[in-house]
């Protein structure tokens, strides 16, 4: 139905409140999931709809095996700073789908991940105050994400590249932020496809070359095999490299130095 | 009371009926002698179309009738084989289906007494993605596809020329658009069924494409001399030139893709780009455009990361 939509709905931006004198505490979806996705996601927090948490994916999942999926909520950050950005999908047999708390990043993450059916994916930030701002797409998709196996199974050898890091970093923005793109090789299985027990990534961290935390991402089952991550990170001006850790469910580790482009202030 | 119940139960029966009435309403157009195609719309998959978005034909011949592609569901193949039951009597010989995709081989439960042949490719594809396929199209056009069932195509094709009355049809097995698409070029009439390797006035499509490829078929069909050129979507022309647009886009499409991934940009940053202005005229441009960057963005992105551990 939405594919059909043609140029103005290709893509969704948040569709937060229509009208500006829409109530803020109210689901622009009216999603019967949302209750239970304030309750159980959110902890049952204060809530806002708003529309500066940007999220962008594409109307339609042409692969609902890997959506594409971006959240910027930066222009929350100058009345609060953002703690915390929750991503889930109402409809989702697994609804989480990632925590980020970008400790010196901007609260953007650019992810993918597996839809199971047609669904509000959401993302809500947390600022300083305790509040959850909360934006959100709605997505169409023909299904089964997070019921099929990962292609990895159907390769022999996918044990052997597990958690292999394929990275670059781009710099530099004025504010000296740096946008980095990471890809680990994970099959990031839900345990819903027959025969294949949970197996996926559990957390992720980001530290620049003084060792200083600039993000940590918390991913579940639904973020898509192999999974894609782009982050703006604010590395210290002497940084060369930025590390990337984390380990999956059954402990295996991940780490990678990623290096960063040249900076004329990384120079003595 | 009760002959007025009676009536309105009537009605009520009827009505699905009548919201089943879909009709698809084909009309054959000439263009070349003995050749017909029924001409679809160039827009997505809706539940107003029908699925009708492609242009299937027959050629006409002293043996019998050659069908080119089948359409999106079986209703149109039934609607189709009517159609050219009303110009000619003659006995349908064979079904040509020239990719895997949807709208080439779902009416060929019409025509499950004849031969129906593909590529070994396309029947495999239709074999392994045929059922999920069919799923997703009855999500698409909805009631259009009541009854309809994938059929995997009865017999391999291979490159040949076949002679069929005066008809002499080349077969020409290429790759790119899918793992293998079929042109056929009728050397008597100089018509070329082009399959889905060109696009006339509407944005490729390219869930299984491999865009090398793709421009080296494209490459081979801008070397035979047609007359008339049938491109599965998008106008018909008198000339070579949807080959070029096709091309141009092909084209364009890698390298736009290729600077995005360089230059860092998400996927979903990507799909929100600006196309040229030249393309402006292709239909359903953007929504083609933002599918692509799902089906090959991911490969090319990754060409630019390196390995770090």
């Amino acid at each position: 139905m939405i594919r059909i939509a043609g140029l103005a709905l290709a893509m969704a931006l948040s569709a937060a409140p229509a009208a500006a004198d829409q109530d803020a505490t109210m689901d622009p979806f009216r999603s019967v999931m949302w209750d239970d996705m304030r309750a159980v996601i959110l902890g049952g927090g204060a809530v806002l709809f708003d529309q500066r948490v940007r999220v962008t994916a594409p109307a339609s999942a042409e692969d609902a095996l890997n959506v594409p999926v971006m959240v910027d909520a930066s222009s929350l950050n100058a009345e609060s700073k953002v703690e915390e950005i929750v991503v889930f999908a109402d409809m989702n047999p697994i609804p989480r789908i990632l925590n980020y708390r970008p400790a010196s990043a901007k609260p953007v993450i650019g992810l993918r991940l597996k839809l199971q059916q047609a669904t509000p994916i959401r993302a809500a930030a947390r600022t300083g105050d305790g509040v959850w701002h909360v934006g959100g797409v709605f997505v169409d998709a023909a299904g089964g994400g997070c019921t099929s196996p990962a292609l990895a199974h159907g390769d022999p050898q996918w044990e052997r590249h597990l958690g292999e890091v394929q990275a670059r970093a781009w710099g530099q923005a004025a504010d000296g932020a740096v946008r980095v793109r990471f890809r680990i090789r994970h099959p990031m299985d839900t345990g819903l496809a027959p025969g294949i027990p949970a197996f996926y990534l559990e957390n992720l961290a980001v530290h620049d070359g003084q060792g200083q935390e600039l993000g940590r991402i918390d991913t579940f089952e639904p973020v898509s095999e192999n999974p894609v991550f782009t982050l703006e990170v604010s590395p210290s001006p002497a940084s060369r490299t930025l590390r990337l850790t984390g380990r999956d469910n059954n402990g295996t580790p991940v780490l990678a130095d990623i290096p960063l482009p040249w900076r004329q202030s990384a120079l003595p | 009371m009760r002959p007025v119940l009676s009536l309105v139960f009537c009605i009520l029966w009827v009505l699905p009926g009548w919201a089943a009435g879909l009709t698809y309403r084909l009309e054959p157009r000439l263009i070349a002698p003995g050749t017909y195609v029924f001409e679809g719309a160039v827009e997505h998959f809706t539940t107003q179309n029908g699925g009708n978005i492609l242009n299937t034909g027959f050629i006409v011949t002293n043996d019998g009738v050659i069908v080119i592609q089948t359409g999106p569901s079986r209703r149109y193949g039934e609607e189709m084989r009517a159609a050219i039951a009303k110009v000619t009597d003659k006995p349908i010989l064979k079904v040509f289906v020239s990719n895997q995709h949807p709208d080439y081989f779902l009416g060929s439960q019409a025509f499950a007494d004849v031969p129906i042949a593909a590529l070994p490719g396309t029947i495999d594809g239709i074999r392994v993605e045929g059922r999920a396929v069919t799923e997703n199209m009855y999500r698409l056009i909805g009631d259009w596809m009541r009854g309809t069932d994938a059929v995997v195509p009865s017999e391999p094709v291979f490159a040949a020329t076949q002679v069929y009355g005066r008809h002499r049809l080349r077969l020409i097995p290429l790759s790119g658009h899918t793992q293998a698409d079929l042109a056929i070029y009728d050397e008597t009439t100089r018509v070329l069924f082009a399959g889905g390797l060109v696009f006339s006035d509407r944005a490729p499509t390219t869930p299984h494409a491999d865009i090398p490829r793709w421009l080296d078929a494209l490459d081979e069909l801008a070397t035979l001399d047609s007359a008339v050129l049938v491109p599965n979507h998008g106008t018909i022309r008198t000339d070579n030139s949807a080959i070029a647009q096709t091309r141009d886009y092909l084209n364009w499409l890698t390298a736009a893709l290729g600077r995005a991934a360089d230059g860092g940009l998400d996927m979903t940053e990507v799909m929100a780009l600006d196309t040229p202005a030249r393309f402006a005229s292709l239909a359903v441009l953007r929504e083609e455009f933002i599918r692509s960057v799902a089906h090959l963005y991911p490969k090319i992105e990754q060409s630019v990361l390196s390995k770090v551990n």
